[in-house]
């Protein structure tokens, strides 16, 4: 089997004791909450944290609650199956579930947070390995390694942002709240993801993901279409989150395609939202936003599948998103 | 099956080949018909209840005081020498108790006797990236993992054979030197009749060309073994190994220690599949570090070194040409293969043989020729996974005959029917056939989908196809050269009424521990749950040669029918003198033995069993069971025969999504002729196993390399390694088809691997009933699936598939009459073809 590193767990019970706890050890210790996306990563030794600090007993991290304005607090806690399974999350925010549920298998939805996914590591099939495979082919520069195997001649790395809950939060304009020993900072979901493998996130290294808010939906409609190979178990190798506000006439008033899992971010699409304001959703326009959103998709050969086919199934998706919407 | 009588089955236990002499035994004929009281129930395995309460015990359940844990350090070249290699930091680490080397295990040992390839740890040369060199015994695993850090070793990297082509276009290095030709493993070239001649007057020849990818095992359960040498100086190893005999000979000649001194125990296998049918290094380290430390080692490995471990389905390109006449009839079929056989020989001779075996058995083909090749290349080795070097080729035939229909505008089903290699025959290339219910099998299939209104008339996007396939009950020769028993078994009889079944075979899941109970249960007229059995244990149990090749109910089955039925006949003589009535007429039924025309006339079995012991002695038995000999005698023939062979027919449905190549199978109807079903629901459940493990194939499987990337095993993960999940698994409908085979126990053939092998084509025909393209390759994924869609709107060639072979010399031609042509099952030289004058 697999061995864990030596490590050793705590368990603070208030976001200050976390945060000071994760201030003290600095990098020897990471925030951990379902652990399904950190243990094997640890087993691995893609991060070998020594200090964990389990983040499931602070209640902040609990609250599953919509607000005075009709917007939904999901604490970082909450577990992928709570989403799922809540009546107001389901009678509110359809999308959330219906993208949670395509993640992984419901044993592990059961351990996994909103806040584990929005955070969980890029993805890429020359990093994703054990240590003595990393080792046989000399490592790459997400970890250990200098070169990227993927694109040799590039400076960056492009492992795949994977999460299926990220591209969906982007689209519905949610905001994250952050918890570091500088205090607390709210941003927008999009403002927590930074086009680079490595460097995938702009939350300090100490902050600790506390909540999200998600506002109503209002008039607006949203769905999340995933390609995978298998209906269970697999990382989205693309993830299309379709927003749209309809105004009275039938035409789109605003709009949001945001594109996962081609990127090492959530690649938010202006051009196929230009292309859908202000026109019905007809084949035509739907046909024009899909060629719009399709274009910055950059699939390289880290992932399952070919990546000409992964580049042509974006138009297909976004397609089927809007579609899906009208 | 009118033509076979009764008496012929159960009969020929034995009877073709030297039984042993205890002849004043009158045999025991078990009668092929029914009413059985047991034989065809769906009556529950005898370790289901344990199974499913999690009390199964495998090798990794196993804790002995004392107990080390060892790991094993791999090579991360995929080609090198060793230069030099330094335990000392290792050995100096607290917490180790023993480190070591090649140097320490210098015997070779492999599979085959022609192939004595490997070691348990490579001294000099490394041949893939996982190839073991060392490996540690520590107190736990966490300090044996630390310990394999501190081992330096230096290698001197080599040229590397990422490829078959490499292998081709490279003699040098060579990864063994005992290959026929440079890194080409093993050349063959067989004829059966005059091939070339028969394909010029044919009315059309039809030319294709295939890949099928390889792939690997998956069992659930990770390779575990545990070693003890114990105080009396006899080692034993527990393991999860499908073939504990195999295992037996390589400790004994590797550790350099009398087989009389070494215990083998097979543990239940949490799957096997052919991925657990060799001997491996880890199981002889163990067993070293356990002699070396004096404390019991155990190893449970990675699932990434179950990966390197393999010895998985060939990557096979094949070539085949098949002339027909304007009715579709076979005249002559030219095959060629190409296997990648990675690092090791494995069971690869045997494997190159078998993508050339079995083409003739499901249709006739009269004239054939086989050229075949196998490569050596710097990866996992290859070897028998379920079906052993027989899909590829399936998968190339019934692809080829799907176009050959459509070319003639024939009903595939129909070309098939009007060609069935007749029951009790003799193909070209020598293989007996006995039983032959291919023709139900299509029949019910075809009936079952409706293909006769659907085929070709379903909306674009959906579609139905047919394939066909035939499997070996066993193989006709063992593994190494010897004439005895391929099964044997024991039986002792208790007075309490119980009896003991002993046996060397192995459950890997399949159910053969429940089939030696139904088997001996029937006989002995008592309730399986009344039986214990002992399998797989080299002190408690005779030599079975293991759990591959579908052998084991055909074999073990014959064995415990004879041990049962002399059981049996020392019973009769007292129990017919108590019960004072003539010997012939008694019954032994629901644990009662009695008088037929008068039942109330009887005694308990264990009443039985107690007068027969107080008459003759302790109450026992042995059987054996060796298959008849073939009639094929040229070199390359040892391949192909077997007792009997299963035949399968299956019609997929398939929905092909356009825009995006995706496939899915909502349904399978599969007709499967299993002679005689031991217990349904055993069979049913290898049947929908075989279609489950076919859509893999078909669908997504793939053992790939980054051949540029210092061939890297792509995703040696269960998450990245793709297999279908339950989602993915599709309706079954499976229609078993009981045509008895004489040489089968109650008439019992194949289910374990047969019925997966018509799948892979099944759908491919489907995808192009669906939507108009050929996927001349495995696994048919959506981006080929998609490409050739687009390649089709655009005009071009509706097909995605390999463009060409490598160009290999083929060595001289071993030519074998037929029995048609009067031959006499050997090579011959070939006739000059007729009308060439010369
Ligand atoms: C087989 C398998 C399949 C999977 N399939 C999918 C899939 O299809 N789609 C998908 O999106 N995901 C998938 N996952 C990933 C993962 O299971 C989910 O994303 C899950 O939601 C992660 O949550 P977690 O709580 O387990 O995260 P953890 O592993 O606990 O944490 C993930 C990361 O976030 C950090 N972190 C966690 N909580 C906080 C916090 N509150 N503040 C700051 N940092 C924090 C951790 O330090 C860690 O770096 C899969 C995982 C596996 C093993
Ligand atoms: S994209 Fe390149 S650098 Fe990043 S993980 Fe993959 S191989 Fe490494």
């Amino acid at each position: 089997m697999l061995r864990l590193p030596p490590c050793e767990a705590r368990f603070p019970t208030s976001i200050a004791e976390a945060v000071e706890l994760k201030a003290k050890y600095g990098p020897e210790a990471s925030y951990v909450a379902g652990g399904t996306d950190l243990y094997p990563n640890m087993k691995r030794r893609q991060q070998t944290p020594y200090h964990l600090i389990d983040v499931r007993r602070i209640p902040q991290l609990d609250r599953l609650e919509v607000d005075a304005d009709g917007g939904l607090i999901i604490g970082a806690g909450v577990t992928l199956t709570r989403l799922i399974r809540d009546g107001r999350v389901a009678a509110g925010w359809p999308v959330l579930g219906q993208a949670a549920a395509t993640i992984s298998t419901p044993i592990l939805r059961n351990m996994g947070t909103v806040g584990g996914n929005l955070l969980i590591d890029t993805r890429c099939n020359y990093y994703d390995q054990s240590y003595e495979w990393r080792k046989a082919i000399d490592f790459c520069m997400k970890k250990d390694g200098e070169i990227c195997w993927v694109a040799p001649s590039s400076p960056r790395c492009w492992a795949v942002q994977s999460s299926d809950l990220v591209p969906v939060m982007v689209a519905l304009g949610a905001e994250v709240i952050l918890v570091g020993p500088e205090g607390t900072r709210t941003i927008p979901a999009q403002a927590l993801y930074h086009n680079d493998g490595i460097e995938y996130l702009t939350k300090k290294r100490d902050e600790l993901l506390v909540s999200l808010r998600v506002p109503a939906m209002g008039t607006a409609k949203a769905t999340y279409q995933k390609l995978r190979r298998r209906g269970a178990f697999d990382f989205p190798v693309l993830g299309v989150a379709a927003w749209i506000r309809p105004n009275g006439g039938g035409t789109v008033a605003d709009a949001r395609v945001v594109i996962g899992a081609v990127g090492s971010y959530p690649i938010v699409s202006e051009a196929a939202a230009e292309a859908l304001v202000g026109h019905a959703l007809e084949d035509d326009t739907i046909d024009a936003a899909a060629r719009a959103a399709a274009k910055p998709a950059k699939p390289l050969d880290n992932t399952d599948f070919t990546i000409g086919w992964r580049k042509d199934m974006v138009a297909v998706y976004v397609r089927r998103a809007l579609a899906a919407l009208r | 099956m009118g033509g076979r009588a009764v008496g012929r089955y159960g009969g020929t236990v034995g009877s073709e080949v030297g039984e042993v002499s205890t002849t004043d035994i009158p045999p025991y004929r078990p009668t092929a018909l029914p009413p059985f009281s047991i034989i065809g129930k769906p009556l529950p395995k005898i370790d289901a209840a344990a199974k499913c309460l999690g009390r199964t015990k495998f090798a990794d359940d196993i804790v002995l005081p004392r107990m080390l844990a060892a790991k094993m350090l791999r090579s991360p070249h995929p080609h090198a020498r060793i230069v030099s290699i330094d335990t000392s930091r290792a050995q100096a680490l607290e917490g180790v108790k023993a480190v070591i080397t090649g140097s320490d295990m210098p015997n070779a040992f492999g599979i085959l006797p022609v192939s004595q390839d490997e070691h348990a740890l490579e001294g000099d040369h490394v041949r893939f990236i996982g190839d073991p060199v060392a490996a540690v015994a520590a107190i736990d695993e966490d300090t044996a993992t630390q310990a394999l850090e501190l081992i330096e070793v230096s290698y001197e990297l080599l040229e590397v054979i990422g490829s078959i082509e490499d292998a081709v276009a490279n003699p040098e290095p060579q990864l063994h030197d005992y290959a026929d030709d440079g890194n080409l493993h093993k050349l063959v070239h067989l004829e059966f009749g005059p091939v070339d001649e028969a394909l010029e007057r044919a009315h059309l020849v039809q030319e294709d060309l295939f890949f099928y990818e390889g792939s690997t095992h998956l069992p659930m359960e990770q390779h575990a073994a545990v070693a003890e040498y114990g105080g009396n100086r006899r080692l034993t190893v527990w393991s999860s190994t499908q073939t504990p005999h195999y295992v037996h000979r390589a400790l004994e000649k590797v550790l350099e220690l009398p087989r009389s001194r070494i215990r083998v125990v097979a543990m239940p296998n949490g799957g096997g599949f052919g991925g657990k049918s060799d001997p491996f290094g880890h199981e002889l380290v163990v067993a070293k570090l356990a002699m070396l430390t004096g404390r019991p080692v155990k190893i449970c490995l990675t699932r990434e070194e179950v990966f390197y471990c393999h010895r998985g389905r060939h990557p096979v390109i094949m070539k085949v040409r098949t002339g027909v006449t304007a009715d579709g009839t076979i005249t002559g079929m030219d095959f060629e293969s190409y296997l990648d056989g990675g690092a090791y020989g494995s069971y690869g001779v045997a494997s190159v043989y078998y993508t050339g075996a079995l083409q003739t058995v499901t249709y006739q083909v009269p004239t054939y020729r086989f050229r075949g090749v196998r490569a050596f290349t710097n990866k996992a080795p290859c070897g028998p996974k379920r079906g052993h070097g027989t899909p590829q080729p399936r998968f190339a035939v019934e692809v080829t005959l799907d176009k050959i229909a459509e070319r003639l505008d024939l009903d595939p089903a129909e070309l098939r029917l009007k060609q069935l290699q007749p029951a009790d025959s003799l193909t070209a290339n020598w293989l007996k056939i006995g039983s032959m219910g291919l023709r139900a099998c299509i029949d019910k299939v075809v009936e079952g989908s409706n293909w006769k209104t659907c085929f070709r008339n379903l909306p674009y996007g959906r579609g139905l196809g047919l394939a066909c396939s035939s499997y070996i009950t066993g193989a006709g020769l063992p593994i190494y050269w010897n004439s005895m028993p391929h099964s044997g078994v024991q039986l002792k009889c208790d007075r309490g009424g119980g009896v003991t079944v002993f046996c060397g075979s192995t459950d890997i899941g399949q159910g053969s521990d429940s089939i030696l109970a139904y088997i001996v249960a029937e006989v002995l007229g008592v309730e399986p749950m009344e039986i214990a059995v002992v399998t797989g244990d080299t002190d408690l149990t005779p030599v079975d040669l293991g759990s591959y090749s579908s052998r084991v109910t055909l074999m073990t089955g014959q064995a415990a029918i004879q041990a049962a039925g002399r059981v049996r006949a020392v019973m009769v003589g007292p129990v017919a003198g108590k019960l004072e009535v003539p010997a012939e007429r008694l019954v032994f039924a629901g644990g009662v033995v009695f008088d037929a025309q008068d039942p109330e006339r009887g005694m308990s079995f264990a009443e039985a069993v107690a007068l027969t012991e107080t008459a003759t002695g302790t109450v026992g038995s042995v059987g054996s069971y060796r298959p008849p000999k073939s009639p094929g005698r040229y070199r390359g023939a040892g391949v192909g025969p077997s007792p009997a062979y299963s035949y399968s027919a299956c019609i997929a449905e398939v929905e092909v999504d356009p825009e995006t190549g995706i496939v899915q199978v909502p349904r399978v109807w599969i007709g499967h002729d299993i002679g005689r079903s031991i217990n349904s629901s055993l069979v049913m459940g290898q049947v929908e196993g075989g279609v489950y493990m076919g859509l893999g194939e078909a669908l997504m499987e793939e053992m790939a390399y980054r051949t540029n990337r210092n061939v890297t095993h792509k995703w040696p993960s269960m998450l990245e390694y793709k297999s279908p999940t339950t989602h993915e698994m599709c309706d079954v409908t499976t229609y078993l088809i009981e045509d008895p085979d004489a040489n089968g126990p109650f008439g019992a053939k194949e289910a374990g691997q047969g019925p997966l092998l018509p799948v892979m084509p099944a759908v491919a025909n489907a995808i192009y009933d669906a939507v108009g393209v050929r996927i001349d390759e495995v696994p048919m994924s959506p981006p080929k699936v998609h490409r050739a869609i687009k390649d089709k709107a655009r005009g071009k060639e509706p097909r995605f598939g390999p463009s060409g072979t490598p160009t290999v010399r083929w060595p001289e031609v071993t030519y074998v009459p037929r029995p048609v042509d009067g031959g006499d099952g050997k090579a011959h030289p070939r006739p000059e073809p007729a009308g060439t004058g010369g």
